[in-house]
């Protein structure tokens, strides 16, 4: 239903979904990681081989029931593997489970990157990632997403991919890194200096880029995972404040000189972000001049953060429409876990 | 037997050999002699010549010769007296009469030595051709998926910072009540760090500059500030300040220069304790982009009272600055010694920085500076940047262009992780061309986070005469015909310090304006671009791969 909404926004370029808060068949294997990607039939003998070498015991499959589909080119194998840590790592802190899981995914991503044997998108308990390129509605169909028994209850989906650059099944929206996932709409102008900050912050897992998008979540993880601020502070580092601005803040003397350290880390827009944060809340952000669409709605328990309004008409239309929420220049919509809260976090007023 | 030679004038050189000849109208002239007074070289004087002229009025050629002594102007070809091309002359007749003309096929360099005294000057490298910047293009324009920026409808925020700044995972940061609050306790130094204008004037003296120019350039400074709410800032050059100014409030759109005579810093520290603002920065000079490795020197007869006053020596005495600080041995001492001392001075509370000339040992400088927590920036001035008075050798084929050089040490903070912690200051040749808002913009997509202009600020606010086909370029000599290089009254006088002010308030408001015109297409007016270097492009294969930009043509 989410690609449905984009009937009229997308251009055909590809789809993407991540789910997070996963039911169904997963509910019981909440704390094992999932390994989401495509592997062609010599990659998936790559993959197995460097998984048992790791100590990984696969626990459970997943994989979408694809059916043809004029347009679509399928790939050889579409998997969702819920995968048993080594034995070594079981009683490790969650810290260096995630540092594992990171490390095995680029190691697997760096093994399939040149002939694409092997694309993977996550590996992380609890997040399935499904991306392919192509028209979204025909994928979906593709996928037999229209029947699928999967359950979740965050679902990042973007239509329209990335086309400012390359087409590239990494570069497909949404991003993912140790629980944190954004996408976006728009044309990220600073993405250069972003892209060689962050590259130059020592962590393995920020590298990639394919979309001047990817930048956006892992800006998410540096300020919040890394950096260790409360979420709002992703909308002080991404769109910050004139000092004069600042000075009015209650915590004026830290967000000024994390304006300064983090400057090149501006994103300068246009765009609007949509994210999660590994508790299960959810977020939407405009740039700084508000140039993108965006509109978040719903009803206690169900919310919908869209690029446009007609899309909420769709999946929440049971909502009062005269209290959807269009947040402005200043504005950062949090969705409290469960959505069960909504708050609008008003950046002049910290 | 005397020579024949200095019968027929063989020891002169000709008119030809001169870079400019002076194009002199008999019929316009009125003979008012304002040109002869007005010329700073006395290149051109008045003249008598005899004209002997027949005529015949009868029916049949009856020719009758008739002498007549006429007063003419007529251009020297003493070469110390060589026509510099002002145009100072043209200016003041009243009927165009006269002007200087260029001479591509002059051999001035061969003869501009009497004495064993090599060709001294002002200005900047005498190369007309566009530089590097002049060349480079802004191609990126956001056009994929959204519309592009309104320069005038849109708000823009063209500032940058002047400082150190510490590392996110350094800040003494912490979460209290879900909020971020500065720790206190950690003890931790947070350098200082200005917001500033990212085009600032760069290090021009009093002394080099006269007190009309100088104030007019102050004036200008703080009308920005003040009213027009653009915090422009200037740098003082060597030589001290005037006590007044270093005693008000205005000190903070200052920045104080040390260079390696210190002349001034004895009055400067003596102010300290009645400082009631503290200056925006100070500059340490180890080098200048116009004359690497060369000196300053301010001539006796520049040095008046005003000046010995401000500098804290006497009157009349020549004031050489040596090529490098006495003190120091290296780099790493001067960083040691200097920057630290210097902030010390201000309580940690004035961000400190070096200035270099470029070189291809920047990243050497730049490197020390990264592991110093005092240092606030590096400013690297190009070969193109100008200066009041060098050795023609030194400006025309020393030093090293800008553009790769502020590239390759930006670069180099990158691989390192580093690139907003030490802002860099690019300087030396912006606006060379007349094209200061798009120089600017590429260096700072180059990586550069502020640029630093004064010979165009010369050129633009002062109407300075100064070219690259070495026009004028006398300021070394105390002579300048616009009032801006000179300590003589009765030149100075002409330059009026609020014309100068208006034009310097003027310069950044248009600069503003065509920065705007610049960014927006390219999608920017959060943050200064800079190192967005997939904003520009050269069509020059080489330069594109040196610079690490994309090629187009």
């Amino acid at each position: 239903m989410a690609l449905e909404t984009m009937k009229e926004g997308h251009d055909g370029s590809g789809m993407g979904l991540i789910l997070k808060g996963l039911g169904g068949e997963f509910e019981e294997l909440k704390e094992f990681p999932i390994l989401s990607g495509i592997c062609s039939e010599q990659g998936v003998t790559i993959l197995d081989d460097y998984m048992n070498k790791v100590g990984f015991k696969v626990k459970y499959t997943w994989t979408p029931k694809t059916k043809a589909v004029k347009g679509i080119t399928g790939r050889d194998y579409y998997f969702s593997r819920v995968y048993d840590y080594p034995e070594m790592y079981k009683y490790r802190s969650l810290e260096d489970k995630e540092a594992l899981l990171l490390k095995t995914r680029l190691e697997l991503r760096r093994l399939g990157e040149s002939d694409e044997s092997i694309i993977v998108f996550a590996f992380y308990p609890d997040i399935l990632a499904l991306k392919e390129v192509g028209d979204p509605l025909q994928l979906g169909e593709f996928f037999g997403l229209d029947k699928s028994t999967l359950k979740a209850k965050i679902v990042l989906a973007q239509g329209r991919q990335n086309t400012n650059y390359a087409i590239n099944l990494y570069a497909c929206h949404p991003f993912f890194i140790q629980g944190y996932g954004t996408m976006t709409n728009g044309e990220n102008t600073a993405f250069i200096p972003i892209r060689e900050f962050l590259a130059g912050r020592g962590f393995p897992g920020y590298i990639g880029y394919n979309s001047d998008s990817e930048v956006f979540c892992h800006i998410l993880h540096y300020a919040c995972k890394q950096l260790g601020y409360p979420l709002h502070y992703y909308k002080d580092i991404v769109t910050p404040l004139k000092q004069e601005e600042i000075d009015e803040r209650p915590d004026r003397e830290a967000v000024g000189i994390l304006k300064r350290s983090l400057r090149p880390l501006c994103i300068d827009g246009p765009n609007c972000v949509i994210g999660f944060t590994p508790d299960g809340t959810t977020f939407m952000l405009q740039d700084a001049k508000k140039l993108r669409p965006g509109v978040v709605g719903g009803v206690r328990g169900k919310y919908g953060l869209m690029s446009e309004e007609c899309g909420l008409d769709r999946v929440v239309s049971e909502r009062t429409k005269s209290e959807d929420m269009f947040p402005m220049k200043y504005d950062m919509v949090i969705i409290k876990p469960d959505a069960e809260e909504v708050m609008v976090w008003n950046q002049l007023h910290g | 037997m005397e020579p024949a030679a200095r019968l027929d004038n063989n020891h002169e050189l000709a008119i030809k050999d001169f870079p400019y000849i002076i194009r002199w109208r008999d019929d316009r002239c009125k003979r008012c002699g304002k040109c002869t007074a007005v010329c700073p070289m006395y290149s051109i004087e008045p003249a008598v010549l005899v004209k002997r002229t027949l005529h015949s009025e009868g029916a049949t050629p009856e020719p009758v010769a008739t002498r007549r002594v006429e007063t003419i102007i007529k251009q020297t070809t003493d070469i110390q007296k060589y026509c510099t091309g002002c145009g100072t002359c043209t200016l003041v007749c009243p009927n165009e009469a006269i002007e200087p003309e260029y001479n591509p096929a002059h051999k001035f360099n061969f003869h501009k030595n009497k004495g064993g005294h090599p060709y001294r000057r002002g200005g900047r490298r005498n190369d007309p051709s566009p530089s590097t910047l002049d060349k480079l293009r802004f191609s990126r324009i956001s056009m994929l998926t959204d519309p592009a920026l309104d320069a005038g409808r849109h708000e823009f925020r063209i500032r940058t910072y002047l400082g150190r700044m510490l590392p996110a995972e350094d800040l003494p940061v912490i979460v209290r009540n879900g909020k971020l609050v500065v720790d206190r306790k950690s003890g931790k130094f947070i350098p200082p760090v200005r917001e500033i204008y990212p085009v600032m004037i760069g290090s021009m003296s009093i002394g080099a500059l006269s007190p009309n120019m100088w104030e007019g350039l102050a004036m200008g400074i703080t009308y920005l500030n003040e009213v027009e709410g653009m915090p422009v800032v200037m740098c003082s050059g060597e030589g001290g300040m005037p006590q007044r100014l270093l005693r008000s409030r205005f000190i903070k759109y200052f920045i104080p220069q040390i260079a390696s005579g210190y002349f001034g810093w004895d009055e400067i520290v003596r102010a300290i304790p009645h400082m009631i603002e503290d200056p925006c920065a100070i500059e340490i000079k180890y080098g200048q982009g116009a004359k690497p490795g060369d000196g300053g020197l301010l001539m006796a007869h520049k040095v008046l009272k005003l000046i010995s006053e401000i500098r804290g020596v006497p009157m009349g005495v020549d004031l050489p600055s040596p090529p490098t600080h006495q003190t120091k041995y290296s780099i790493e001492e001067a960083v040691a010694k200097m920057i630290q001392s210097m902030s010390m001075a201000w309580g940690f509370r004035v961000p400190v920085y070096p200035k270099i000339s470029g070189s291809h040992t920047a990243k050497a400088v730049l490197n020390n500076l990264v592991r110093n927590q005092y240092a606030a920036a590096l400013s690297i001035d190009g070969d193109d940047g100008g200066t009041g008075a060098a050795y023609n050798v030194s400006m025309d084929s020393m030093g090293h262009p800008i553009a790769s050089n502020i590239r390759e040490c930006y670069l180099d903070l990158v691989a390192q992780g580093k690139q907003n912690e030490l802002p860099l200051i690019a300087a030396g040749g912006a606006g060379k061309k007349g094209n200061l808002a798009a120089n600017a913009a590429a260096l700072f997509m180059l990586g550069a986070s502020c640029v630093s202009i004064g010979k165009y600020i010369m050129q633009a606010a002062a109407q300075c005469f100064g070219d690259e086909y070495n026009r004028c370029n006398v300021c070394n000599l105390g002579k300048c015909p616009r009032g801006i290089t000179t300590q003589d009254p009765r030149l100075y006088r002409r330059l009026d310090p609020d014309k100068v002010a208006e034009r310097v308030v003027e310069v950044f408001k248009s600069l503003d304006v065509e920065l705007k015109k610049i960014f927006a297409p390219m999608g920017r007016s959060t943050e200064l671009p800079i190192g967005m270097s997939d904003g520009i492009s050269s069509d020059d294969p080489a330069v594109a791969e040196r610079l690490k930009i994309n090629f187009a043509c």
